[in-house]
């Protein structure tokens, strides 16, 4: 058996996917599946078959940064970077649901993502500022 | 070499062909969303074998409606759980103990069946399972049988489930005409495993108690019923005499103990102030 997390850094190259704990707790192994934000750590590599798979390298796809990864920049969300991709992934995927969070749902959808750096303060301003600007774009 | 390697994981695309698998190799065990097994077996708890993989059974997802119950499939997630308004309106408990499990990306994969089976005393949803009078569908290439879900869990990881057989339902009875009441007690309101746990649900008759459920995670080898405080409080009022007569009766039933969560101490006030401030409202 073989966990998705490591497929995904090991064979096929993608190694934005960090492990932290290895046991479901911290959410830096965090990738959505079909759309569903999940622990790569905990997921068989068979449970991700057909499906559509997406990864910190697939936020930036073409290579302009999406919004949330502007404003981790600008707001000082990244510090040293372990938690970034998961913290990035849970914060786009909550937008995608809800794309005006209040702070009580941006930090019940982070609370999965452990940052031993910010202090999650700078984080949680830098998803309220993406939502800002999403809502902001589409006026 | 990773700490998986001795394990096979077969993913079959039906229910029958998942039970014949696990039919023909009695040490196999179900895997659901994983996040229980995953850890277990990074960890390196768990023996080498087979692991047959439920996760792609569509029709063991799922919540359905009908008169006089409303059923669950084994696969479904705490997030199709927080998704339902029928249970939202119907069986609060539930939803709420869904919102209090891990976070999102747990939230996304861990079932209902998986957590019963992973027979934890410290466990979110047996809680609100047992106050709700809950039944559980069992089924192996045998044939399906149906149990009540109080009595499942018989001993610390203990319960009614053969090699070969796995949950594939849980049935909820419908009701109305009851307050309900859930307070998870851990270290951090999100993410964290309970120290306490109680579920509570009462209907009145005029100023007196008609019926009552209280059950309580973390406080014994299973999650229990107390049903020694609930006799304690049928036919009486709410007052200070009958929430006295029941704190001692659930004292009297629940033996936690300490361990690297809480302690025993703890755990026994904590558990019948919780239970006060349920009779309270
Ligand atoms: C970060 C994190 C936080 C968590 N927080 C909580 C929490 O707050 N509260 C809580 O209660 N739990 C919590 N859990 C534990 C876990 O998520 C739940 O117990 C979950 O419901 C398990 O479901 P699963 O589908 O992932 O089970 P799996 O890991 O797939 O399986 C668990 C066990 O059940 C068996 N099994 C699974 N499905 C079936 C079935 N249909 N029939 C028979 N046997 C079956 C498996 O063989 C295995 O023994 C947490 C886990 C993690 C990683
Ligand atoms: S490495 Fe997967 S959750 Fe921590
Ligand atoms: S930036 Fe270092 S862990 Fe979050």
């Amino acid at each position: 058996m073989a966990r998705l997390l490591d497929v995904l850094r090991q064979q096929a190259g993608l190694t934005g996917t960090k492990e932290g704990c290895g046991e479901g707790e911290c959410g830096a192994c965090a990738v959505r599946i079909d759309g569903e934000l999940v622990n790569s750590c905990l997921v068989p590599a068979a449970h991700a078959a057909n499906a559509s798979i997406q990864t910190i390298e697939g936020v930036a796809a073409r290579g302009d940064l999406h919004v949330v990864q502007e404003a981790f920049l600008e707001h000082g969300g990244a510090q040293c970077g372990i938690c970034t991709p998961g913290m990035v992934l849970a914060a786009v995927d909550l937008l995608e649901r809800f794309p005006h969070p209040t702070e009580a749902q941006v930090r019940a959808a982070l609370a999965g993502n452990l940052c031993r750096c910010t202090g999650y303060m700078r984080i949680f301003e830098s998803v309220l500022e993406a939502a800002r600007r999403i809502s902001a774009s589409r006026l | 070499m990773t700490p998986l390697d001795g394990f096979d994981l077969v993913t079959p695309t039906t229910l029958d062909e998942a039970l014949a698998l696990l039919a023909s190799d009695p040490a196999a065990r179900p895997l659901a969303g994983g996040t229980d097994v995953m850890v277990q077996l990074e960890a390196g708890q768990l023996p080498p074998r087979r692991y047959v993989s439920l996760w792609g059974l569509r029709e063991l997802r799922g919540i359905v409606e009908a008169p006089d119950a409303v059923t669950l499939g084994a696969l479904t997630t705490y997030t199709d759980i927080r998704r339902s308004d029928t249970i939202a309106r119907e069986y609060p408990l539930l939803a709420r103990a869904a919102e209090e499990t891990g976070g999102v990306a747990t939230q996304n994969r861990g079932t209902i069946g998986g957590n019963i089976a992973n027979a934890s005393p410290a466990a979110d949803t047996p809680p609100a399972l047992l106050v709700y009078d809950a039944a559980v569908e069992l089924r192996s290439s045998a044939g399906t049988r149906r149990v009540a879900y109080a009595g499942f869990h018989s001993g610390y990881k203990q319960m009614d489930m053969q090699p070969g057989e796995i949950i594939t339902r849980v049935h909820l009875p419908r009701r109305s005409g009851w307050r309900d009441y859930y307070r998870k007690v851990g270290p951090r309101r999100a993410q964290a495993i309970s120290k306490v746990c109680v579920a509570g649900s009462i209907a009145m008759d005029g100023p007196a108690v008609r019926d009552v459920r209280i059950a309580l995670g973390s406080v014994a080898p299973t999650v229990v019923r107390a049903a020694a405080a609930e006799g304690a409080l049928r036919g009486k009022r709410i007052d200070g005499e009958s929430i006295a007569a029941a704190r001692r009766a659930l004292v009297h039933e629940i033996a936690p103990i300490d361990d690297l969560r809480s302690t025993a101490e703890y755990r026994l006030r904590v558990a019948a102030n919780r239970v006060e401030e349920f009779l309270r409202g």
